[in-house]
């Protein structure tokens, strides 16, 4: 075995410029909370202004001028970020960069990623444009303030707009990488036995998603590169002709338009959705299959659903856009594949409760995430279909009902996911388990919380308050009725925020004081749980695995234990 | 413990990682262009009645011709070096992978000289939005030859002392980076029309 040829690496080799794809993953997973926490404290400034408009926002105040007031133009780029930075820079690399860089390889049983060089490269192209993307708060013009779609013709003029567009690119060359980078090791570096239907649902789940990544977000980068066009060489891709912008027509020569940055845009973002929500159900069957001791029911439509998931939301996108006029046989279309699309999500969703049909579910803090995701991403699903139609879509469009209903797909769906899948492998990663305790301590407040901010928002949408409106809708008499539950969400969004401080705690604290435990603390049945913990540096298992049976073989009646791993042969 | 199928086949998927990975990456390079051909194609609906091939008139057709003919012909050139290293031919690989990269040099010294000859005329992506995609796209294209000349020099020079190393693997470079060219031909096939004659 070469492996130990591996030991002699000085301290940057191994942890800095690594090509090992358990460092890229912690490397992905850290910058990325990193990222999540920054979203989060820029929604908490905003939650302040919603709830007392007008009033110097407190301790922070002195950073946004001398008044102590968060300004609208201040609050519109805030806003961006926001958008921004949860989903190109915190949920997504979370999700793909860092669960499927460190767990994919060990799953199939590989020894690295296909291309550990290319991997490596798509961390630091992430990691610069994330940079690029903070930097622009420190930019005389300031961050992007034309909304997270970038939507023209407004993004051609607003300052800041060019910075969040080269941060992007960035962006878009590292998931480019990543995903090809994905596609090739699952195709190519299974173990010997792990046939496609072996493969944990979670390994599919991360291989749709980067199928996703691969052909969805490269027409992103040409609406970018249009965008870029507009702003600095002066086209006008985005601008229609005789747009009159303060008073004057402007100075270009017109017909293009602002369609084709909504068509090209939604074309990326709508499968991005599917980006964010499938590595999270993936994450959610593992830890359902270990935690009720069951195989996953209906493993094979899991499967196929996912798939079809990932064809269908190709073909989705201008449900974003009833509104723009585009007629009414375009809607139609829309309407009818958005319908059809929830079918293989609601396929999934109910695979996993009947999952929990019959099982002496063990509760520990994994699973608590686990299974608050299946109502939480339920309630987001169902709240999408009043927006997947047209005609309903007309009343609620850009209110905050829409606000609520994708936060609730994200936030308590995606992010709980996420959390399930940090506490369900930190054993793997380091050794010992998180504190059961402070897990404990850090799902209730969140869970109770999350619903405290995004409940309301239903409410407020449904009476038609707009999103993005700086002073949470108190200049619209229509809003009047509803407007006393921005205190509520603000104060939830603060104490959501309060909840993550025992996480925190917990992620440093376990990696000293945690419970020491062997390499399969959860009795589980997939390769990861094989290799030693931490798996070893650059090869991961001490032997290529060979894998002779399915993904979950848990409680096989007249077994004498309630788990069967994958390598066990079976018998002649 | 080497990573497994970097330069053999993996028998029941029958690829080796990199052309999985290099087919993956043009994959997402159709997308990219057709992305920017959609672009095209909506605007073309949203101009005025023939206006799309009045203001193509001014591009030089005979000019562009030639740089077609010169790009198919690297092309040839670039499958005929990696098939001389298929018979182990490592002179012939010189040359032909020379004559690729002289093909791509004089391409971009013929578009050099198209766009020249457009600005002297006070023609620019912003006249109107014809030119805004034609320049995109001839643009984008134009960098995605650079790329594929950057590779293809590190390939003829610097990176051959791996033929004497592991002469399988440098075989495979090639390969792979020559259905990158091929792409990058192909988008031209699709661009010559699309620009200059319709």
């Amino acid at each position: 075995m070469s492996s130990h040829t591996h030991h002699d690496e000085p301290f940057y080799r191994k942890y800095i410029w690594s090509t090992d794809h358990k460092i890229i993953g912690l490397q992905y997973g850290f910058t990325a909370l990193f990222f999540l926490l920054v979203g989060f404290v820029l929604m908490m400034i905003m939650r302040w202004q919603l709830a007392y408009p007008e009033t110097p926002v407190p301790i922070i105040g002195g950073l946004l001028g001398d008044t102590g007031i968060l300004l609208p133009e201040t609050y519109n780029a805030l806003g961006v970020m926001h958008g921004t930075i949860m989903i190109f820079l915190g949920v997504v690399p979370l999700a793909v960069g860092a669960f499927g860089n460190y767990i994919v390889p060990l799953q199939i049983g590989a020894p690295d990623m296909a291309f550990p060089k290319l991997n490596a490269a798509s961390y630091w192209s992430y990691l610069v444009g994330g940079i690029v993307m903070l930097a622009s708060f420190f930019t005389p013009e300031g961050p992007a303030r034309a909304g997270w779609t970038g939507y023209p013709p407004l993004s051609v003029f607003e300052p800041g707009q060019t910075i969040w567009l080269i941060g992007m690119v960035f962006i878009i060359t590292s998931s480019l990488l990543g995903s090809i980078n994905f596609i090739t090791t699952i195709v190519q570096l299974r173990a010997p036995g792990l046939s496609w239907m072996r493969l944990p649902f979670f390994v599919w789940a991360q291989l749709v998603t980067a199928f996703l990544l691969v052909l969805a977000f490269p027409p992103l980068e040409s609406a970018a590169v249009l965008q870029l066009m507009d702003r600095v060489a002066g086209t006008s891709f985005f601008l229609p002709s005789g747009l009159v912008v303060s008073g004057e027509i402007l100075n270009v020569s017109g017909g293009g338009s602002p369609l084709l940055w909504q068509h090209l845009f939604w074309f990326l973002a709508h499968p991005e959705v599917y980006v964010l929500i499938l590595p999270a159900m993936g994450i959610v069957s593992e830890v359902i299959a270990n935690n009720t001791r069951k195989p996953l029911w209906g493993y094979k439509s899991l499967v196929f659903a996912a798939v079809f998931l990932g064809f269908m939301s190709f073909i989705v996108w201008a449900h974003h856009m009833f509104l723009t006029g585009m007629g009414t046989a375009m809607s139609a279309f829309f309407q009818t594949t958005t319908m059809i699309i929830s079918i293989p999500s609601v396929i999934i969703l109910s695979a996993l409760f009947i999952s929990l049909w019959g099982a002496s579910i063990r509760f520990n803090t994994p699973m608590l995430f686990a299974l608050a995701f299946l109502p939480m991403f339920g309630i987001g699903g169902l709240t999408g279909l009043p927006l997947g139609i047209g005609a309903s879509d007309i009343y609620l469009h850009d209110t905050y009902y829409v606000i609520g209903h994708f936060h609730y797909v994200v936030a308590p769906g995606t992010i709980f996911a996420l959390f399930a899948g940090i506490y369900y492998w930190y054993p793997k990663m380091t050794g010992r388990k998180m504190s059961e305790a402070i897990g404990k301590l850090h799902f209730w407040p969140s869970f109770i919380f999350m619903n405290g901010i995004f409940m309301p928002m239903f409410i407020q949408g449904l009476a038609g308050v707009s999103r993005r409106l700086w002073d949470g809708g108190l200049e619209s008499a229509h809003a009047s009725g509803v407007l006393q539950w921005n205190e509520f969400m603000s104060i939830s969004a603060w104490l959501l925020g309060l909840a993550q401080l025992p996480f925190i705690f917990n992620v440093f604290y376990s990696m000293k004081f945690g419970e020491k435990v062997d390499e399969n603390p959860w009795d589980s049945t997939t390769l990861e749980w094989t290799a030693p913990s931490p798996p070893l540096p650059h090869v991961n298992f001490d032997n290529i695995p060979e894998v002779h049976r399915e993904a979950y073989e848990y409680s096989v009646p007249g077994r004498k234990r309630d788990f069967t791993p994958q390598t066990v042969p079976k018998k002649g | 413990m080497d990573i497994p199928y970097t330069v053999e086949e993996r028998s029941d998927t029958g690829l080796f990682n990199a052309k999985l990975g290099i087919w993956l990456f043009l994959a997402s390079e159709v997308m990219l262009f057709g992305g920017l051909f959609s672009a095209y194609i909506f605007l073309r609906f949203g101009a005025p009645d023939g206006a799309f091939h009045e203001w193509g008139q001014e591009l030089n057709i005979p000019l562009a011709t030639l740089n077609t003919l010169i790009l198919i012909s690297s092309s040839v050139t670039m499958v005929m070096s990696w098939a001389s290293l298929k018979l182990q031919d490592i002179k012939k690989y010189k040359l032909y992978m020379g004559l690729t990269l002289l093909c791509a040099l004089v391409f971009l010294v013929i578009k050099y000289l198209e766009y020249t000859a457009k600005f002297d005329h006070h023609i620019f992506p912003s006249t109107n939005t014809f030119f805004a995609i034609y320049f995109t796209l001839t643009g984008l294209h134009g960098l995605h030859i650079i790329g594929g000349m950057i590779v293809l020099f590190y390939l003829w020079i610097p990176g051959r002392k791996m033929w004497l190393s592991n002469s399988e693997q440098f075989t495979n470079r090639v390969e792979i980076v020559g259905l990158y060219w091929h792409f990058v031909d192909l988008v031209w096939i699709f661009l010559f029309p699309v620009l200059y004659l319709l």
